[in-house]
């Protein structure tokens, strides 16, 4: 529990604090009501230690205060739908204003999506702005969850956050997913109808999910009401629940701050949370939900009147789920076919469909939910950070990362093949061999390039590191020769690009290594197998007397040739090859 | 009488009484034969028919064959036209689909050549080579005065026969092999009656006695309506549906609030 | 900073050794080359040394902040005033006037809170960086003793390690408790055994003598109305006594294309000879992969196919799976004319329609080259 935040010597400035010994007016006002409430829940010692929170300032830190502002919108445009929203399948003819509707028969869900759309004031906004803030929801959580894993914020001591925060992104498609199927019109109808017959073709429990889940065969009456206990009900409750915990932790654990001159893993440098965080992310929210509102108003999404009501012979050209679903959408399109199926004795195992409904949902969450321990288990790292790394500084880590964006992004086009082939033209048969066979190779291409690009970024931090900053300036000596002027960067940035932590490859264990049984033995190799595969490429910090010696070479010297090599005189290389340095960190690799 | 009888050993006789009789015969024939029309309702003249026969000639022939034929080859296919009736050669040509410039997957629209005194002269031609379907008249494909239930019931008919293929906004869509549902949007009644009508390339046939006119009319009229409708929510995206919504979710969503985001931490001008 | 300000929390490492928790920073100069050179130095903003600027930026959030009042009554002026039926058109926007009006009035007074709330921080309010300190995550090492200690002590004043059946027995109970709760929801729905299956998913409404009629308009249809190329979506004629959530799951398995093709360009084998009209064939409308409807039919290809994932059968040879994950090949309807020529079935379908599932091998279903 830190005591009250140490300020930073400041320079003169003409706003002057509020002198210590008068009173203001805010103060005077609440002073009574503070008493009071503090005489009965004691919130002044509760109040304390959070009152001036410290909160580091990036533009990705908001990220995931998108996610929470468009939760909150959706609660409260949400509470406004229920109040008019049926959920029955009770059908009715419809008697509404919409008039190429007019006298269909319709279930009471629909007809009452439909009142809400044109005869309720104000229903089709609140209808669209709930619709927008879910699909924003959703990319909000990716997009955080993407910044955490890229500077490595899920670390020790963050894991458990990190896995509340695959649960929630978890809930929330699943969430967004049950609630566009609430108005029962034929786009989410025909969702409903995959989602009945992918489960009926699951292998062994298949019938038994699909009688339970539908209370008996596709549509029947309950399947709406059953989605709306859940989606008003249960699944925002989980969400709320994780959502508490998720923030919880992060006071807790205070935020991770970008490396940089002042910081350290100890300290937090920022914004206290009164005034400063409050009017700031306070503001944020109001944005968000402004943004949200202007969406709704210029922005149609999901026009059921257009689309009509559920017909189960009836279907649109192009439907797909809502984006979040696509990937899932994708992995079903690209299947190949004739499509692939076991018989055995008298059953049948429908992998075709199994494989892409299981599949691609279980490798995301579960490899999410595994990756900051397999990490922790090959690094073998077990201390704290609170230091956020430049993703170039982990060249594994971001390949990874970025290879499975690749996966993601390959099976995301997949649930559009359609519309590629129309919007550009193109065979849809064609689109989907390319897909098939992009989904097993692009990641891999991916993460090959990503971790070169990496690996280039660390060279060009470490050309500034050790011979400056590239001016521009090109100078001639009176020898002919052409060079570059570089001049030398402050001692602050110098400090941000060498502050990260490092990881070493590790030669296999050999004799002299401990004592290790026959299966901890093949498991050790394993590990130092993996951190070869992962560090091995990593260049690594300069040390304090490379960086000594540069400096008074650039102090005598005139520039640096253009062209010419990092090795004469510069101590043994720049981690050309990291895991064979001879000198100080040899000890890292010593058998 | 006296002058025809008291001549007739003239040497001009015979050859009088012959031309006579081919006139009497041939004038029988003439008011006794069928008049030579192409099609009972459309009531296409001689003059048209021969006028299309030209024109096809010149602009048809080299893949429908002289006589529409049809004729299918390693490079071209030219299906036959016999029975096509008058109805496709109207759609094809005035949308400029037919003729196609180059062999393809799908003929595409594209700007017609054909003036409509052509369109009809090539229309007589077609529907002289076997009946088919006619073009439709103003009352057939016309869909005003329709009540609320017509138009109603003309979604639900679109929604059965058609959105499969061209979407539930008939934007169109997706076939296999890079053929495709073309865009509804905008098309005047008559070119979707004969569509439904003729059945051009891939799209089924939806003959009158299945899909009756009054059916056609009520689903051309529910097409006009929802296309002159504007759209309650906003801007359409599009109108494909979950796609493009995502897509603009991301780019307009995300994308404000992230620039938002920046402006928000950013450092701003410093005073020194 | 005195010891007694802070509760069980941390204290400042860098004062003194008196931290729990290991050792956050590392200050070994082999892993930090370069030392901290320290918070950078405070320079003013604008507004901070200029009273003009400050002046300035107070009145634009005062401005921003102004607006919200006129937006939110603008907000009730379009509630009450706009009609329903109006609507806006400019440009490329064509929309409803209310929800326009009613949107962009509420959306710019909660985007001008929030413009006017992050410009007075960023511009007003003092921008004087803080520091807080780090404790580790891990408690005192006292405290995690005396837990430890005071857990043994409970577990001691228990006496459950002393008589290990209660234990035992408790796990059983708490094990078991839970089993009514499972077995209460058995009743989710009905149980699909092999008799339930063969009423529901296995049957439809389709029998010998059922009249093939439109779908939508309930007419029936006569073999000679329809031409080559030809597509009609159907449904049985006895579809339309049923009504609601009956009509809609019996809907779902029933619906069917009837297409026409020439007899001479398609293949029909012979078990199917009968099975079909003059080139005039009907097939099951749901598809077999996860019960999409399909009528995306190609009249010269004789290939349907299904918009949900792009499965594609050949209704000329049989309905089998050309491309796409479908894996099994469409069912088909034995059909024949009655007496006045309208399409009538002969039996119901001799394969459940839509998708597999795990109870029936489908091996015996219609494959490519069957005959």
């Amino acid at each position: 529990m830190p005591e009250p935040a140490v300020t930073v010597p400041e320079s003169s400035s003409v706003e002057a604090q509020v002198p210590k010994k008068q009173a203001g007016p805010v103060f005077r006002i609440a002073r009574g009501p503070v008493r009071w409430a503090d005489e009965r829940l004691g919130v002044a010692a509760l109040v304390r230690p959070y009152f001036r929170k410290v909160f580091p300032d990036h533009w990705s830190f908001l990220l995931g205060e998108i996610a929470l502002y468009s939760f909150i919108v959706l609660l409260l445009s949400g509470v406004f739908l229920c109040i008019w929203f049926k959920p029955s399948m009770a059908e009715v003819e419809y008697e509404g204003s919409y008039q190429l509707l007019h006298g269909l028969p319709m279930s009471e869900a629909f007809a009452s999506t439909l009142a809400l759309s044109f005869d309720i004031r104000g229903g089709l906004l609140l209808r669209q702005m709930h619709h927008w803030a879910a699909m924003l929801f959703v990319a909000a959580m990716l997009a955080h969850s993407l910044r955490i894993f890229f500077t490595g914020a899920f670390r020790k001591p963050r894991e458990i956050n990190w896995l509340l925060g695959v649960g929630l992104l978890a809930l929330g498609i699943f969430e967004g997913f049950f609630g566009y199927s609430l108005p029962d019109d034929l786009l989410s109808g025909t969702g409903m109808r995959f989602f009945d017959g992918a489960v009926r073709a699951t292998p062994v429990i298949g019938t038994w999910v699909e009688f339970f889940v539908f209370a008996g065969q596709f549509p029947g009456d309950l399947i709406i009401p059953r989605l709306y206990f859940l989606h008003i009900l249960l699944i925002p409750a989980l969400i709320l629940a994780l959502v508490a915990a998720h923030l919880a932790l992060v006071f807790y654990h205070k935020h991770t701050q970008f490396p940089g001159p002042g910081r350290t893993e100890d300290s937090v440098v920022g914004y206290p949370v009164f005034p400063v965080y409050a009017a700031k992310a306070g503001g944020f929210f109001f944005i968000v939900f402004g943004v949200l509102t202007l969406m709704g108003a210029l922005m149609q999404i999901n026009p059921v009147w257009v689309v009509g009501p559920y017909n189960p012979a009836q279907v649109s050209a192009g439907s797909q789920p809502d984006w979040y679903m696509g990937f899932a959408e994708g992995a079903i399109r690209i299947m190949p076919g004739p499509g692939w199926e076991w018989h055995i004795g008298s059953t049948t195992w429908s992998w075709n469909v199994f494989i892409p409904l299981a599949l691609p949902m279980t490798l995301l969450f579960v490899g999410m939910a595994l990756y900051p321990f397999i990490e922790q288990w090959v690094t073998g790292d077990r201390s704290e950070h609170h230091l956020l790394d430049r993703p170039r500084n982990n060249p594994t880590r971001t390949g990874l990362g970025v290879a499975a964006m690749t996966w993601y992004a390959v099976l995301w086009a997949g649930g559009g093949n359609d519309l590629i082939a129309t919007q550009f033209d193109v065979s849809l048969n064609a689109v989907t061999w390319v897909l098939r066979v992009a989904v097993f190779v692009a990641p891999v291409v991916a993460f090959l390039i990503t971790k070169r690009v990496c690996i280039g970024l660390q060279r060009s931090d470490h050309d500034r590191l050790l011979h400056g900053a590239e001016t521009g300036v090109i100078e001639r000596d009176p020898s002919g020769r052409y060079s570059e002027r570089h001049r030398p960067i402050s001692v602050g940035e110098q400090y941000a690009l060498t502050q990260q932590s490092e990881e070493y490859a590790l030669l296999p264990a050999g004799d002299g290594d401990g004592e290790y049984r026959d299966r901890q033995l093949r498991l050790e190799q394993l590990r130092r197998r993996a951190t070869r595969f992962y560090f091995v490429d990593t260049l690594h910090k300069p040390t304090r007397a490379e960086l000594e010696e540069a400096a008074a070479h650039h102090h005598h010297g005139a520039g640096h040739e253009i062209g010419a090599g990092h090795g004469d005189g510069h101590g043994n290389g720049h981690g050309e090859d990291g895991a064979v340095i001879a000198g100080t960190e040899s000890e890292h690799l010593a058998p | 009488m006296r002058f025809l009888s008291s001549r007739r050993r003239h040497p001009a006789a015979k050859v009088a009484l012959l031309l006579f009789a081919l006139f009497v015969l041939g004038g029988l024939y003439n008011v006794v034969a069928p008049a030579e029309r192409v099609s009972a309702d459309n009531g296409y003249s001689q003059q048209q028919v021969d006028e299309g026969r030209k024109l096809f000639a010149v602009g048809c022939a080299s893949c429908h064959g002289l006589n529409g034929e049809g004729q299918t080859t390693e490079t071209i296919q030219g299906p036959s036209l016999i029975g096509v009736g008058a109805a496709a050669v109207d759609f094809q040509v005035s949308t400029g689909r037919m003729p196609m410039s180059r062999p393809g997957e799908q003929a595409p629209v594209k700007p017609n050549r054909y003036s409509d005194e052509e369109i009809a002269a090539l229309a007589a031609y077609v529907a002289s080579l076997g009946p088919g379907p006619a073009i439709p008249t103003e009352t057939e494909y016309n869909p005003e005065n329709l009540s609320e239930e017509d138009l109603a019931r003309g979604g639900e008919l679109f929604r059965t026969n058609c959105s499969a293929c061209h979407n539930f906004q008939g934007a169109g869509g997706a076939l296999p092999d890079g053929r495709y549902a073309p865009s509804l949007i905008g098309l005047d009644s008559k070119r979707l009656y004969l569509a439904m009508l003729t059945g051009p390339q891939q799209m089924p046939v939806f003959s009158d006695e299945v899909l009756t006119p009054e059916d056609k009319r009520v689903i051309i009229g529910y097409l006009n309506e929802l296309h002159e409708r504007p759209q309650d929510g906003g801007l359409a995206l599009g109108g494909i549906g979950p796609v493009s919504e995502g897509l603009w979710a991301w780019i307009v969503g995300m994308g404000l609030l992230v620039l938002f985001a920046v402006w928000i931490t950013a450092k701003g001008a410093k005073a020194k | 900073m005195s010891e007694e300000d802070r509760d069980t929390g941390a204290s400042p490492l860098l004062a003194s050794h008196d931290h729990h928790g290991p050792e956050l920073t590392d200050h070994d100069p082999a892993h930090y080359p370069v030392p901290d050179p320290g918070h950078p130095e405070h320079l003013p903003r604008l507004t901070d040394v200029d009273p003009k600027a400050a002046d300035r930026a107070t009145r634009q959030v005062a401005f921003f902040f102004g607006m919200v009042p006129l937006f939110a009554i603008g907000f009730a002026v379009v509630y009450f005033a706009v009609p329903g039926d109006w609507f806006f058109d400019f440009g490329p926007l064509r929309a409803n006037a209310r929800n326009l009006g009613l949107g962009v009035t509420f959306g710019l007074s909660l985007l001008f809170i929030g413009i006017g709330a992050v410009q007075w921080a960023r511009t007003l309010m003092s921008d004087e960086e803080m520091v807080d300190l780090r404790h580790g995550a891990t408690s005192k090492p006292e405290d995690q003793q005396w837990m430890l200690t005071e857990l043994d002590k409970t577990v001691e004043e228990s006496k459950l390690t002393r008589r290990k059946i209660i234990g035992r027995t408790l796990l059983a109970a708490l094990g078991f408790v839970f089993v009514p709760m499972l077995v209460g929801l058995a009743d989710l729905g009905p149980w699909p055994t092999k008799k339930k299956r063969a009423e529901t998913i296995e049957k439809t409404l389709w029998a010998e003598g059922v009249r093939l009629v439109n779908d939508v308009t309930f007419a029936p249809i006569k073999a000679d109305d329809i031409e080559i190329g030809q597509l009609v979506n159907g449904e049985p004629e006895n579809l339309q006594d049923l009504h609601g959530a009956e009509f809609q799951i019996e809907k779902a398995k029933a619906a069917i294309v009837v297409v026409r093709m020439d007899p001479n360009t398609i293949q029909i084998p012979a078990s199917r000879e009968d099975w079909q009209v003059g080139g005039i064939l009907c097939y099951s409308k749901i598809c077999t992969h996860v019960g999409c409807p399909i009528s995306l039919w190609e009249q010269q290809t004789h290939h349907l196919l299904c918009p949900c994932h792009q499965s594609t059968f050949d209704l000329g040879n049989s309905g089998v799976v050309i491309f796409g994950p479908a894996a099994r090949s469409l069912p088909q309807l034995p059909i024949t004319t009655d007496a006045e020529g309208y399409l009538v079935a002969r039996s119901d379908f001799t394969v459940p329609v839509g998708p597999s599932y795990f109870e029936r091998d489908s091996r015996q279903d219609f494959e490519e080259g069957d005959n």
